[in-house]
């Protein structure tokens, strides 16, 4: 199914999901509360049987902006690709959590929090990945200052001799 | 199936107490920097939970302070035992980004080296699999011709692990002198080799009892959970990113899929992973063959190669075919010559995501060989 076809069958199926579409990217920007049903539609219908979930990508609109999720669906099926992206307030940023779905995002959806500090609601294990459980602040965050010291070990800051 | 599910199928009721034991992060059977918390039910498995970011260095926060050409040796990094691959891949994507269309003879220079570090790889994954399950003799084998493939590279660009050598819009150096004689010989070379790591260790009677049957990873279960390439594959099927999404010029070139078909035992399990890659390492030599053969005679290698890179503003994901999987770069740009966003899409990580699902209700033993199964490469689990 070509993106086009697919933006209207979404259009009819759910008229006030989509926020924005952007033709050339194929890419679809829904707002987070109609999030699982949309998954839902997408995985289970025949049509367009999105059943793998190539990347999921946190990122950061900027410091006092939103934050946002981007989300790579692929048919093995029929072949075709879709993104869609969630943003959410950087201050209470919620996107449900379609790790029942596609058990890709569990593990994508714990590394998004752990960058991001988007809270996944319905993971089943939402915890730290990457970074050590006790780390302060969400590094990927464009307004992510580096701290001084982690267990009293001071970080580096100057550069001079290595950069 | 539940873990006592697993456990009376694979081994009868056991009753004993049950006991956490911690596995890694040092030690040699998990490849790496691993952690394996494993709640363990007399010697049998009963829940293990992989913890990751031992090997965390930062790279996508990095790749966000560098230029695009300056994020390609942080690819080699990533991926150590395939950083060819990864400078291939993210190459193909800032290019996609930028619309550069690179001269043929630098489309076939990419892949001859792309499949020169598939077999390097491969080689690596079939040894230290022997290793896991005990056979100590074949990873010096598939060592010994390792190096072989590493002396190739050697010559072609000065390095044996880290390249840098796939640039954006080209390649670093042209191909030396003779570089398609000594690539033939290794190849004429190689090939009977292959026979002889199946003679010593695919169809050993002792690896085929430690390996087959063990840890079956059902197709449904390695969809959803988005495994790639031998790992997918050895579950039955047929999915290749060179073929069903082709990227570069591998549309250009005939090589068969190979998948798990379950000779040993049932289709998806250890064994099956295991021979997809040895039988990977013969369409490699199919796909290197032609193009040697098919290779342009000249051409500036770094005519294309960009001036400044300033992509314009935009977001991409792509993808292409590691030789553990599907290895993917979304990259958001701002137009400016550093990226806004990098996100590194690694198959370990995702491949290693599924480990806890298949190996659940086996013996510690085995969960070595399931893990040596999958291949991972902790570099790029943890970026």
């Amino acid at each position: 199914m070509e993106f086009p076809e697919i933006v209207k069958q979404m259009e009819a199926a759910f008229p006030e999901a989509a926020v924005s579409v952007d033709e050339t990217a194929c890419c679809l920007l829904i707002v987070p509360e109609r999030w699982p049903a949309v998954a839902e539609h997408l995985k289970t219908d025949p049509g367009t049987a999105f059943d793998v979930l190539m990347c999921l990508t946190g990122y950061d609109r900027g410091p006092g902006e939103l934050l946002g999720v981007a989300y790579n669906l692929y048919s093995m099926e029929h072949a075709h690709k879709l993104e869609i992206r969630i943003e959410t307030p950087r201050d209470d940023s919620v996107i449900p959590s379609v790790a029942h779905l596609w058990r890709t995002a569990d593990w994508h959806e714990r590394e998004a929090y752990d960058m991001f500090g988007i809270t996944f609601d319905g993971h089943p294990d939402l915890r730290r990945m990457l970074l050590p459980d006790d780390w302060e602040g969400y590094p990927l965050r464009k307004d992510y200052q580096t701290p001084d010291f982690y267990h009293g070990i001071p970080i580096p800051k100057d550069k001079r001799g290595w950069e | 199936m539940t873990t006592s599910e697993a456990m009376r199928k694979n081994f009868g009721v056991v009753e004993a107490e049950e006991m956490v034991l911690n596995m890694g992060p040092q030690h040699p059977s998990t490849h790496g920097v691993l952690r394996l918390k494993i709640r363990t039910d007399g010697e049998i498995v009963s829940h293990i939970e992989p913890i990751i970011g031992y090997l965390h260095r930062c790279f996508e926060k990095h790749c966000e302070n560098l230029t695009y050409p300056q994020v390609i040796p942080y690819t080699d990094r990533c991926d150590y035992l395939a950083s060819m691959n990864n400078n291939h891949i993210y190459a193909l994507t800032v290019e996609k980004l930028m619309g550069i269309e690179v001269p043929e003879r630098v489309e076939y220079i990419r892949v001859i080296m792309a499949e020169l570090q598939r077999i390097a790889s491969h080689l690596m994954a079939v040894g230290a699999h022997g290793l896991d399950t005990g056979g100590i003799t074949p990873i010096t084998y598939t060592f010994r011709d390792r190096e072989r493939v590493l002396d190739l590279f050697e010559y072609t660009c000065g390095a044996r692990l880290l390249y840098n050598y796939i640039w954006i819009g080209g390649v670093s150096h042209d191909l030396p002198l003779n570089f398609v004689q000594y690539a033939t010989e290794f190849l004429d070379y190689f090939e009977p080799m292959i026979t002889e790591y199946n003679r010593l260790l695919t169809f050993n009677k002792i690896f085929i009892e430690r390996s087959a049957d063990i840890g079956v990873l059902p197709p449904d279960v390695a969809i959803n959970y988005g495994a790639s390439g031998p790992v997918l594959r050895g579950s039955g099927i047929q999915w290749d990113l060179r073929r069903d999404d082709p990227y570069s010029i591998y549309d250009r070139f005939e090589f068969d899929i190979p998948v798990g078909k379950g000779e040993m035992g049932t289709v998806g399990d250890s064994w099956d992973r295991y021979f997809v890659r040895v039988r990977e390492m013969e369409e490699s030599v199919k796909i290197l063959r032609q193009a040697l053969a098919r290779l342009p005679k000249d051409g500036d290698v770094r005519a294309a190669v960009p001036k400044k890179v300033r992509p314009p503003e935009g977001a991409i994901y792509f993808r292409g075919e590691n030789p553990r999987g599907e290895l993917g770069f979304y990259i958001i740009s701002d137009g400016s010559p550093k990226p806004y966003r990098l996100k590194m899409r690694s198959p370990a990580f995702v491949n290693l995501s599924v480990f806890s699902e298949i190996a659940t209700g086996w013996m510690i033993a085995d969960i070595i060989s399931i893990l040596g199964s999958l291949d991972i490469v902790l570099g790029e689990i943890d970026r």
